[in-house]
């Protein structure tokens, strides 16, 4: 279910398995829709399994989402595989999402990508050496009138300039 | 702003205006708690919603109080209020501001369409990474269902309305709204083949209403000060308040809520002007999906739903992109097409191939491998993409497609001629 043989070999050196305490959060969720509808909670699922394993998920975390829910593996796979929030491969410890669309690039996004590849020596899709960054484009987040922006783990990062980025990445490290 | 008056914005100068208790100080639940004593009937608040001209804020315009008259109340079987707060058209960031700054009048708003349609269930669908306006949504709900507000099992009240936030993970289809429900059900955001439609067809099967986020948050106060008031607000047909999102090259871009039929040239001023004295070139007046428009033509029009119809593009979500004169089009059209190729959801094939093709053709003219034939062969894309698909993703990127090459065909022209834009610096 991993995109790529390099992916696939990592996910299965990580054995990471659902939690309890995972399962209890995923319960929660559970009670907001009518019972014989638990695959609704997919999407909050998948998110609570991601957030435990260090940002992403591996075939072994879905499965167990769809052992939980009671629901074919094939449907949690699905889900996985059509959200952008989702990773399937390893991740550094922080994602920076950044925005390039409109609005964004109408205020210069492209200067706040150049700076975070300067900083971070790496292009879109790619992870720092260190494993601390992983660097994403991403299509709008809705925060326009504060553009540029981006999205740096939960939080949002609003009128950029280069040296916010710097600053912002300083802070970090 | 002065004199105008605020709906969905009223409480942003309060301090911390999300509590319950800023909400109740002003005036906030009045609306609802009437109805929970058993002093409104459904048929009273609905004839306000149709009075009120409140039309459908997400994008469609449609009016509210039409719509919700398409459930039937006394329907058995269980029946859904589902709020669309996955806002991600390009260039909108009004719900985020509500959800983190007035939530308890989208929870109001969500209680009383509960009422007037006989749905006791809703879901609020808050786009994935919005993580604070979720916290902040997920805590006023909190408020009100510990006030006695909101459950199934409401005190000394026939009335019930349960409510529960649903999130989303990435996904801009979701906004169309049976694509959203299919999410809601923990599947890919595939729109669906429509009818039925959500009323007779909805969540899990359902009848199902769903509106967007600042329809909601304007009903508390259609009842509160009455659909008169707020038809007023704004001008015949198109009623109420309008939150503006005015971004790009503006002095004071931000988010605007401002009596709908507002000359656009009043929201320029509002937002400081176009930066740095320089000239308006062009805009996109309704959220990216929208047709852009030239700035003679957006100088002289008026911002709601009808005069931006006649004058061929729409008010859509509202959200207002400002592009001075150093804008090159053929960019922008580039970028705006490789959102919508990432974004199609690939169920159709005219929006699958055609939005890749869009994307590939204008990214080889910005790229200077433009060839002579090319804006023939994207009007011929265009013009095979629009209509023929289950949403109008598609569309939304054919028509914006056709409107900038109607709009700006010399500056194309000389790029794929020269192998670079026409406007300087870029």
């Amino acid at each position: 279910m991993v995109a790529t043989r390099e992916g696939q070999q990592m996910a299965n050196a990580n054995k990471a398995r659902l939690s309890d305490s995972a399962k209890a959060e995923i319960d929660a969720w559970l009670t907001k829709y009518p019972q014989e509808q638990r695959r609704s909670a997919v999407i909050p699922a998948l998110h609570i399994a991601q957030d435990e394993n260090k940002g992403w998920l591996t075939t072994q975390l879905m499965d167990d989402v769809a052992d939980h829910l009671q629901i074919p593996r094939v449907s949690v796979y699905e889900v996985s595989t059509f959200y952008s929030m989702y990773d399937l491969e390893k991740v550094g410890t922080h994602k920076v999402c950044v925005c390039t669309n409109l609005s964004c690039m109408l205020s210069d996004s492209d200067a706040v990508v150049a700076r975070l590849k300067e900083k971070l020596k790496i292009d879109f899709n790619e992870t720092t050496a260190d494993g601390k960054f992983t660097l994403r484009e991403v299509e709008c987040l809705g925060a326009c009138v504060n553009a540029p922006v981006m999205l740096l783990d939960r939080t949002y990062h609003e009128k950029l300039t280069p040296e916010k980025v710097d600053k912002i990445l300083g802070e970090l490290e | 702003m002065g004199n105008i008056n605020h709906v969905c914005f009223r409480n942003f100068d309060l301090d911390q205006p999300w509590t319950f208790e800023a909400y109740e100080n002003m005036g906030g639940y009045k609306a609802w708690r009437k109805i929970l004593r058993g002093e409104l009937t459904r048929e009273f608040v609905l004839e306000e919603m149709k009075a009120s001209e409140l039309r459908g804020r997400g994008g469609a315009g449609f009016p509210t109080g039409l719509k919700w008259s398409f459930l039937n109340p006394n329907a058995p079987g269980q029946k859904y209020v589902v709020c669309n707060s996955d806002e991600g058209e390009p260039g909108t960031c009004k719900d985020r501001d509500i959800l983190r700054y007035n939530p308890h009048q989208v929870i109001e708003g969500m209680a009383i369409a509960g009422f007037v349609m006989g749905a006791t269930v809703g879901y609020n669908y808050i786009r994935g990474e919005f993580y604070e306006p979720i916290e902040r949504f997920e805590i006023a709900l909190q408020e009100a269902k510990a006030a006695g507000l909101i459950g199934l099992e409401l005190k000394d009240t026939k009335v019930a309305f349960d409510l529960h936030t649903h999130i989303g993970a990435g996904a801009y289809i979701c906004g169309e709204e049976t694509a959203l429900l299919e999410s809601l059900e923990g599947k890919k955001g595939y729109p669906r083949f429509k009818p039925p439609f959500p009323a007779n067809f909805g969540l899990y099967g359902q009848p199902t209403t769903v509106n967007n986020t600042e329809s909601f948050a304007s009903v508390p106060i259609i009842l509160e000060k009455g659909s008169k008031w707020f038809s007023e607000q704004g001008i015949p047909n198109n009623g109420g308040t309008k939150i503006f999102c005015v971004s790009g090259h503006v002095n004071k871009p931000g988010n605007y809520e401002v009596p709908l039929g507002m000359p656009f040239s009043e929201l320029l001023e509002l937002a400081g002007g176009v930066r740095d004295g320089n000239k308006l070139k062009a805009v996109i007046p309704g959220g990216s999906s929208a047709p852009i428009l030239t700035a003679d033509v957006m100088m002289k029009i008026d911002m709601d739903f009808d005069s931006l119809a006649k004058a061929g593009s729409m008010l859509g979500s509202g959200a207002v992109i400002v592009m001075d004169e150093t804008t090159c089009m053929v960019k922008v059209l580039s970028r705006l097409a490789h959102f919508y190729d990432e974004e199609s959801c690939g169920q159709c094939t005219p929006c699958r191939e055609g939005t890749g093709w869009v994307s590939r053709i204008v990214h080889r003219i910005l790229h200077g491998d433009g060839k002579p034939d090319d804006l023939d062969l994207l009007d011929n894309v265009a013009a095979n993409m629009i209509g023929r698909t289950i949403c109008v993703l598609a569309d939304a990127l054919a028509m914006p497609v056709q409107s900038f090459i109607r709009c700006f065909r010399e500056e194309f022209e000389y790029f794929i001629e020269h192998g670079k834009s026409m406007v300087e610096g870029n």
